[in-house]
């Protein structure tokens, strides 16, 4: 049997999507939370357009209409090692003073 | 292809709920499984688009009063029930939760409560460092002073509870109608008439049940709440390996961080010093503050990816406790707002409280013990163990 896979990320195909939209949950946000198509590693980066577009062509709607969904930082995956240092941290008295420098 | 039509909205319910968050659907749904599905669920975005599915997931039994401990027992043990009851998966995973007290000072704090969680029957205790490292191996012990640990507590994924509950009150007759705003409500006759951006509902009672918008909702009938929204950021890693056993916090710092069933390490810490705000922004602030907190005290976290970050509004009151029942001269309006970023877990409960309480049935101490009115005559009892 064959499949058609729109998310490659966590493995969300065409009939997820369109079994979403069945279930009610029919709006591009609720779609990713349903299916979880783009909360993987490329966070959307390759499946939204295509989930949008079907979404647009089942509801019958402009895909204007429908996307996008809300970009969540950070861009790309980054560890944790590159905010440590930055002066934006939060120093209030519970806050744990920052690592000695090598 | 036409483009279909939102079903329209009813023009009379016995009931409308304001705000499709997980304490509205709690509530819709259990109103329905004591026989009342005459009730109309309303909510300005999307299932999912508040704190209910912006939320860490946590549930846990350790509180420091006796009506938080109580409650939190109650739901978890719904929480159990869930997956057979619903036909949906929660992902509950009971793995514990690990309060990390610095020094002596916060060591105390946990400390008091213990006696109490464990005459509940909640079988908290405290351990030392080497302990808190069994546990936990990836611990860095220089910053533990000792822990407090309840084995019983969990956490579960916050998304499907949403749909469990939504899919039973429509399969009982609810009526969930999402992108629908509601913009006035007023006293008609012995009801209420809610308008919205899509028509007008005809109401015998209606529950504010909003969470963040719930003072703009009361503003409406007149009625001023206390309850502020506050912004509170978490984040979620790349997926690992499952290792992680409990939920881990740090008191002081707010600090939290577990393993979803998905691999992800899902986590926040709190920023001090914001004022009430439902601006949702992510800032680097956070992740800032989070990544140092974290690695601090689990040093191997230095190299852990992180995903993506997102910001959920906590409905804040200045004593820690929700805000139920009619506010004084509105009979038939009903309040149930305030939980503190904890409205997640304690919405089981409260669901079946509320419908007990519409549908002619007993009538939990919860709804005396916060009364709106308390705010004017003083504040009692306050819960100690806000997280996040």
């Amino acid at each position: 049997m064959s499949r058609i896979i729109l998310c490659r990320c966590e493995d969300v195909s065409l009939e997820d999507v369109e079994h979403s939209i069945a279930k009610g949950f029919a709006d591009l946000e609720e779609v990713k939370r349903y299916t979880g198509f783009g909360t993987g590693w490329c966070q959307g980066k390759e499946c939204h357009r295509v989930v949008a577009l079907e979404i647009a062509r089942l509801a019958g709607r402009d895909p204007r209409e429908v996307a996008p969904f809300t970009a969540r930082p950070p861009i790309v995956p980054t560890a944790l090692k590159y905010f440590v240092a930055d002066p934006t941290a939060d120093l209030s008295e519970d806050a744990i003073p920052p690592p000695e420098e090598d | 292809m036409a483009k279909p039509l939102p079903l329209p909205l009813p023009l009379k319910a016995d009931t409308v709920i304001v705000g499709g968050g997980v304490v509205g659907l709690a509530i819709a749904y259990n109103l329905t499984v004591r026989g009342l599905t005459d009730v109309v669920v309303l909510d300005r975005g999307y299932v999912a688009g508040g704190a209910s599915g912006r939320n860490g997931g946590g549930i846990r039994q350790q509180w420091s009063t006796e009506l938080n401990i109580r409650l939190m027992q109650e739901s978890l043990a719904l929480c159990k029930d869930f997956a057979q009851e619903l036909g949906v998966n929660i992902w509950l995973r009971q793995g514990g939760y690990l309060f990390i007290a610095r020094n002596a000072d916060e060591l105390a704090r946990l400390e008091k409560n213990i006696p109490l969680q464990n005459r509940l029957g909640v079988p908290t205790r405290i351990i030392g460092p080497k302990e808190a490292q069994k546990i936990v191996p990836e611990l860095d012990l220089t910053h533990v002073h000792g822990a407090c640990y309840n084995p019983t507590d969990g956490i579960l994924f916050p998304w499907p509870f949403l749909w469990g509950y939504a899919q039973g009150a429509a399969a009982r007759g609810a009526k969930l109608h999402t992108f629908t705003n509601v913009v006035g409500i007023s006293q008609d006759g012995v009801g209420w008439k809610v308008a919205t951006d899509r028509g007008e509902i005809a109401a015998k009672r209606v529950i504010n049940a909003a969470g963040a918008w719930s003072p703009e909702i009361a503003q409406m009938i007149g009625v001023r709440l206390p309850n502020k929204p506050i912004r509170h950021e978490i984040c979620s890693s790349e997926p690992l390996k499952p290792f992680l056993r409990p939920m881990v916090s740090v008191l002081a710092s707010g600090l939290y961080f577990s393993q979803s069933m998905r691999g992800e390490i899902v986590g926040g810490v709190t920023l001090r010093g914001d004022s009430p705000t439902r601006n949702m922004g992510s800032r680097l602030k956070f992740l800032a503050t989070y990544a140092r907190q974290l690695t601090s005290i689990v040093p191997s976290f230095a190299e852990l990816k992180i995903l993506r970050q997102w910001a959920g509004p906590y409905d804040v009151t200045e004593d820690g406790k929700p805000i139920l029942g009619e506010p004084a001269g509105k009979p038939g309006f009903f309040l149930c707002c305030g939980f503190m970023g904890h409205g997640f877990m304690m919405a089981p409960v409260m669901g079946k409280y509320y419908a007990e309480l519409l549908t002619g049935g007993a009538r939990h101490e919860i709804f005396d013990q916060c009364r709106l009115d308390r705010f004017d005559k003083g504040l009692v009892e306050r819960e100690d163990f806000i997280i996040g």
